[in-house]
């Protein structure tokens, strides 16, 4: 029980200390899950898994990022911190299907 | 294989407009045709490099390696055309009177076609290892459509060639009296606008603060994804939404290759002495 006080003691120095991760999936050329909450005014860590074969650009203009996802690979995308909003990002290469938002809160 | 010809043509618009413009600055440089294809040569061959180790290049620098690569080969560039903005300030009005001996054309002439072959060759690299990662995504996936998505990206290549044609044609055409002025000008701004993206690559890697991002939002007055916005992008750098920081690079290229330019200007009067402009 001491332990567990401590650990939660420490948890918000953690927080601050590191950046918030957020796992997204691109299979099918879809991502998933296609609408992602994060905190407003916080630094984010996007890892984008692509599950695909195939290679992909994630975009997004709103985000002002770029980036291209080798087939069968994670990539790592910094964003924030952001304002209050909803920013869409899609990959280029699969538009019609690969889409989805960050909304940050 | 409309979304295909689109998407081609947005990456191949970029390499050739700064081809376009590099070609006619360097109108009266001796082999300049020679450099020029070889630029294009090595830059294709680099390319298809790059993008068969996309996933090498991204494990670099604890996953930040893409960033870091295309930082470094726009500031390369922006390197390569202060210099060409620089070396022109003295020697461009010479090259352009015709007045001028053998021996020091050569030389001259070969620093500057350097800069053609680099800046060219990583112009195409870098906007060409895209296409041919999204060309390699189509044609691995084997879908019934793949003809004429390819059929489409060929439109868009020769498209987007077409519009850097354009544009070195066009430059062709001004009177030589203002020519140096608007070739030297759009080089500056090209040069600019790199070291703003190379700034967006950073900050993307999370290696320098965006300081204010965006410092400014005129995605709705001009959105970078339409064609006018497509070109001003490529031409002069303009960012619907940058970051504080890549404005400090913008300005601070900007500054930094004019100071150069004065500094390295030949006074008036030399000028006038070698020959008619």
């Amino acid at each position: 029980m001491k332990k567990l006080t401590y650990i939660f003691l420490l948890l918000p120095i953690y927080a601050y200390a590191a950046d918030t991760d957020i796992n997204i999936v691109l299979q099918d050329h879809r991502f998933q899950p296609s609408e992602i909450n994060i905190p407003a005014g916080k630094k984010i860590k996007l890892l984008i898994e692509n599950k695909d074969k195939t290679p992909e650009e994630f975009e997004s203009h709103s985000l002002n990022r770029e980036k291209i996802m080798a087939g069968n690979s994670v990539t790592k995308i910094y964003i924030g911190p952001l304002e209050p909003g909803r920013y869409p990002f899609f990959g280029e290469f699969n538009e019609a299907t690969a889409q989805g938002v960050i909304v940050a809160k | 294989m409309f979304s295909t010809a689109i998407i081609v043509f947005r990456e191949v618009l970029e390499a050739a407009i700064i081809v376009g413009i590099l070609a006619a600055a360097t109108r009266d440089v001796p082999r300049r045709n020679r450099w020029l294809l070889a630029g294009m040569l090595v830059g294709l061959l680099g390319s298809a490099m790059v993008a068969a180790s996309t996933d090498l290049i991204a494990s670099f620098a604890s996953g930040v390696g893409q960033e870091l690569f295309n930082a470094l080969v726009l500031g390369v560039a922006v390197l390569m055309l202060a210099w060409h903005n620089i070396w022109m300030s003295s020697h461009g009005a010479e090259l352009a009177s015709h007045a001028r001996n053998v021996a020091s054309d050569i030389r001259e002439g070969h620093s500057e076609c350097s800069v053609l072959l680099v800046v060219v060759g990583l112009a195409v690299l870098r906007e060409g290892s895209e296409t041919v990662l999204f060309l390699y995504g189509i044609a691995a996936s084997g879908d019934s459509g793949t003809h004429s998505m390819l059929f489409g990206g060929l439109i868009g290549l020769l498209t987007g060639i077409g519009v850097g044609y354009t544009i070195y044609a066009g430059l062709l055409r001004i009177p030589m009296r203002w020519f140096f002025a608007a070739t030297t000008g759009l080089v500056l701004l090209l040069a600019a606008g790199m070291a703003s993206t190379a700034a967006h690559f950073l900050i993307q890697a999370d290696l320098i603060p965006a300081l204010a991002s965006p410092l400014w939002d005129t995605s709705a007055l001009l959105p970078e994804n339409g064609l006018s916005g497509m070109l001003l992008h490529s031409l002069i750098g303009y960012d619907a939404r940058p970051a504080g920081m890549q404005v400090i690079f913008y300005m601070t290229a900007l500054t930094l290759i004019i100071i150069g330019m004065k500094m390295n200007a030949k006074p008036r009067q030399s000028i006038q002495t070698t020959g008619t402009i």
